[in-house]
C-alpha cells in the first residue's frame, strides 16, 4: 500500500478527532477525541517510519501512548473532581469564568 | 558485528536528575512527617532548586546521551530562569499552603519542581521527541496545580480549561511534528536542517506539506505561549488557578513554549530561508500572530476588573513583545527574547508576589481593593510601583531595555531586503506599549490617589519577602547594569548557526 492512503486515513482521523473536541459536549467525548488525535499522528508517524526505512518514529509512538496515558490520569482525575463539584460534567454548564 | 553504541552520559543531566529525586523526596518527605511540618516542606524544596542552581553551574556546557540532549549556552540561561521562576513561586506561596493547602503541601511543591525538571530537559533538548517531552512533562503538573483547590468550583474550573486547551494542543502539535519527521526523515534538529535544504529536490509537494507543518507548530506553541487565537486559556486559569500557580505558569511555561519554539523554528527550520518557494514564511505567520497578541492584550487589559485577570491580558502582551525578537530571525533577536524573558521574569514574580500577599490577607484579587494601600503599606506598594513599571517599559527599569533590545533587532532585520514587514510589527508593539502604561497605571493610581486609607495592612512573610527583594533588585540592578546578563545573552545564539553575528 501506497504511504498517501495511511497519511489521508490519518488525516481523517485527525479532523473526526479535533471537529469532535470543538462541537463534543460532554467532557469524556472530549477526552475520547483527543486520544483519536494523538493516535492520528501516531498512524502519521508509523507511516513515515516505514517508507523512510528509519526507526526513529516507532520510537516517537511509545512516548506519545505513554504521555497521552499521562494525560488521560490526569483528566479523569478532574472530571471526577467536578463532577463532585458541580455534578455535571456539560462543558456548557461549566462556565463561572468569563471575560 | 561490532555495534557501535552512541555515548550515554548522564553527567550532563546531573541538575535535572538531582531535582526528579530531590522533588520524590519532597513528596516523601511531607507524607514521613505526617503532613504536620509546616513551612519547612515549603523551606526543603527552596533549598533544593537552590542546590540544583549550584550542580548546573559546575555541569558546564557539552553534548550527553548521544546527541539528543546538548547543554549549549542556551539551554543554560533558559535553566537558569526556570530555576529563577520556580524559586520565587515557591517562596511567594508559604501563605497559601499555610491557609488553604493544608494537607498537600508536599504534592504542591513536588509537582512544581517536576514541571520545572520538564522545562530543563526542554531547554537542553536537541531534537524533537526530547523537546515534545519536555513540553508534556511541563504541562502536565501544571493541569494538575492550576486545579489544586479541589473544593472551590473557580480553580477546578480553570484546570479543566487549561487541560482541554493542553490537550488539544500537544495532540495538534505532534501531528505537525510528525509531517517535520516525515519530511526530513529524522527527529535531530541539526540533522532536520541540513536535509531540509535537499529535500524541495526530492519531494513535489514540500510547500503544501510543510505549510501544514509549520501552521500546527505554531499552533501547538501558541497555545503554550497563550498567543491569539489560542489564548482564551489564559485569563481564566490565572483567575481561577492558585496565584503562585498562575505566576509560575506565566514565566516558566512561557519561557519553555519560546524554548521550544527557537529551537524548532529558528534552528530547525531555518534551512527553509533558502527554499526559494516560501522565505521567512513562517516569519509572517509568526508576525500576524505576535500582532494580534499585542492588539488584544493591551487592548483587552484596561477593562479587566480583577488584577490576576488584567496579569493574564499583560501576559498576552508580554508574549507578543518577546515574539517581536523571534520573528527577527536574527542572532541580535534571539539574544534580545532571552533578557526579555530574564527582565520579565523578576519584574512578573515580585508583582504576583505581592498580589499573593494581598490575597492571602484580604482575599480579594480585585483591583478596586487596592485603594489607597500607599497609606497602609507604603514599602509593598512601593514595590508593586516598581514591577508595574518595568512590566510597562519605562526606564531605568529592566523592563524598557527588555524592550528596547527587542525592537532594535527587529529593526535592524527590517532594513534588510525582504523584511519591510517587520516596521509593522514593530509599530503595533511601539503603539500598544502606550495602551499597557494604562492598566498598569490603573492599579498604581488606586494605590496612591485614593481619598480613602486602605482598611487592610499587608505585611510580608519572610520568604515571599526575599521573593520580592530579588525581583526588586533584579529589575533595579540589570536595568542599570545589564552587561553580564547582556554578555550572557549574546552568547544564547551561538549553537544556532548564524552566518552573519
Amino acid at each position: 500500500m501506497p504511504v498517501s492512503a495511511f497519511l489521508v486515513l490519518a488525516g481523517v482521523l485527525f479532523a473526526i478527532g479535533a471537529v469532535g473536541v470543538l462541537i463534543s459536549r460532554n467532557i469524556i467525548v472530549l477526552f475520547m477525541c483527543v486520544e483519536l488525535m494523538l493516535n492520528s499522528a501516531n498512524l502519521a508517524l508509523i507511516a513515515f517510519s516505514r517508507a523512510l526505512h528509519v526507526v526513529d518514529g516507532h520510537a516517537f509512538v511509545f512516548l506519545v501512548l505513554t504521555v497521552a496515558a499521562a494525560e488521560v490520569a490526569v483528566g479523569l482525575a478532574m472530571v471526577i473532581t467536578i463532577f463532585r463539584n458541580r455534578e455535571t460534567i456539560n462543558i456548557d454548564r461549566i462556565s463561572i469564568l468569563k471575560w | 558485528m561490532e555495534v557501535q553504541l552512541p555515548e550515554v552520559s548522564l553527567r550532563m543531566m546531573a541538575p535535572e536528575l538531582f531535582l526528579f529525586v530531590w522533588a520524590l523526596v519532597v513528596i516523601t518527605f511531607d507524607v514521613v512527617t505526617k503532613r504536620a511540618q509546616g513551612e519547612s516542606v515549603g523551606y526543603l524544596t527552596m533549598v533544593g532548586i537552590a542546590i540544583t542552581g549550584g550542580i548546573l553551574a559546575i555541569t558546564g556546557e557539552g553534548p550527553g546521551f548521544g546527541n539528543m540532549f546538548y547543554n549549549d549556552p542556551m539551554a543554560i540561561f533558559f535553566k537558569i530562569i526556570f530555576l529563577g521562576a520556580a524559586f520565587m513561586a515557591v517562596g511567594s506561596s508559604f501563605g497559601l499552603t499555610k491557609q488553604k493547602i493544608v494537607n498537600h503541601r508536599g504534592e504542591f511543591f513536588g509537582l512544581m519542581l517536576l514541571s520545572t525538571v520538564g522545562m530543563m530537559f526542554l531547554a537542553s533538548a536537541n531534537e524533537l521527541l526530547t523537546i515534545w517531552i519536555g513540553l508534556e512533562l511541563t504541562t502536565i503538573p501544571l493541569f494538575v496545580l492550576a486545579a489544586f483547590f479541589k473544593d472551590n468550583k473557580l480553580s477546578v474550573e480553570s484546570g479543566l480549561k487549561y487541560f482541554i486547551v493542553g490537550a488539544f494542543s500537544s495532540a495538534v502539535m505532534v501531528y505537525g511534528l510528525s509531517f517535520l519527521y516525515g519530511l526530513t526523515g529524522t527527529t535531530d534538529l541539526l540533522q532536520m536542517k541540513l536535509n531540509l535544504a535537499t529535500v524541495h529536490l526530492t519531494f513535489r509537494n514540500i510547500g503544501v506539506i510543510l505549510i501544514a507543518a509549520i501552521t500546527m507548530l505554531i499552533a501547538g506553541i501558541g497555545f503554550k505561549l497563550g498567543l491569539p487565537p489560542f489564548h482564551q486559556w489564559v485569563p481564566d486559569v490565572y483567575e481561577g488557578a492558585p496565584t503562585p500557580v498562575a505566576a509560575f505558569l506565566s514565566i516558566g511555561s512561557k519561557a519553555a513554549g519560546l524554548a521550544a519554539f527557537a529551537k524548532i523554528f529558528v534552528n530547525g527550520l531555518s534551512a527553509f530561508h533558502g527554499v526559494e518557494m516560501a522565505p521567512n514564511d513562517w516569519g509572517k505567520l509568526a508576525g500576524i500572530v505576535a500582532i494580534a497578541a499585542l492588539i488584544l492584550g493591551n487592548t483587552v487589559a484596561i477593562r479587566q476588573t480583577n488584577i490576576k485577570r488584567m496579569l493574564g491580558y499583560s501576559s498576552i502582551a508580554q508574549a507578543g513583545y518577546i515574539m517581536i525578537g523571534m520573528v527577527a530571525q536574527s542572532a541580535l533577536g534571539l539574544s534580545a527574547v532571552a533578557f526579555y524573558i530574564f527582565a520579565y521574569m523578576f519584574a512578573n514574580m515580585g508583582a504576583f508576589a505581592v498580589v499573593t500577599a494581598f490575597e492571602d490577607k484580604t482575599g480579594s484579587c480585585e483591583i478596586k481593593s487596592y485603594a489607597g494601600l500607599a497609606k497602609t503599606s507604603p514599602m509593598l506598594s512601593i514595590c508593586m510601583t516598581i514591577f508595574l513599571l518595568s512590566l510597562a517599559g519605562i526606564p531605568p527599569l529592566a523592563g524598557f531595555l527588555a524592550k528596547y533590545f527587542v525592537f532594535a533587532a527587529a529593526i535592524k532585520q527590517a532594513s534588510l531586503e525582504g523584511g519591510q514587514w517587520l516596521y509593522w510589527v514593530v509599530g503595533a508593539g511601539l503603539i500598544t506599549a502606550v495602551f499597557s502604561l494604562y492598566y498598569y497605571a490603573n492599579v498604581i493610581k488606586q494605590m496612591y490617589f485614593s481619598k480613602d486609607d486602605s482598611p487592610y495592612r499587608v505585611g510580608l512573610q519572610a520568604p515571599a519577602m526575599l521573593v520580592v527583594l530579588i525581583g526588586l533588585a533584579g529589575v533595579l540592578v540589570f536595568g542599570l547594569y545589564p552587561e553580564p546578563v547582556l554578555r550572557f545573552a549574546g552568547e544564547v545564539p551561538s549553537m544556532f548557526g548564524f552566518v552573519s553575528p
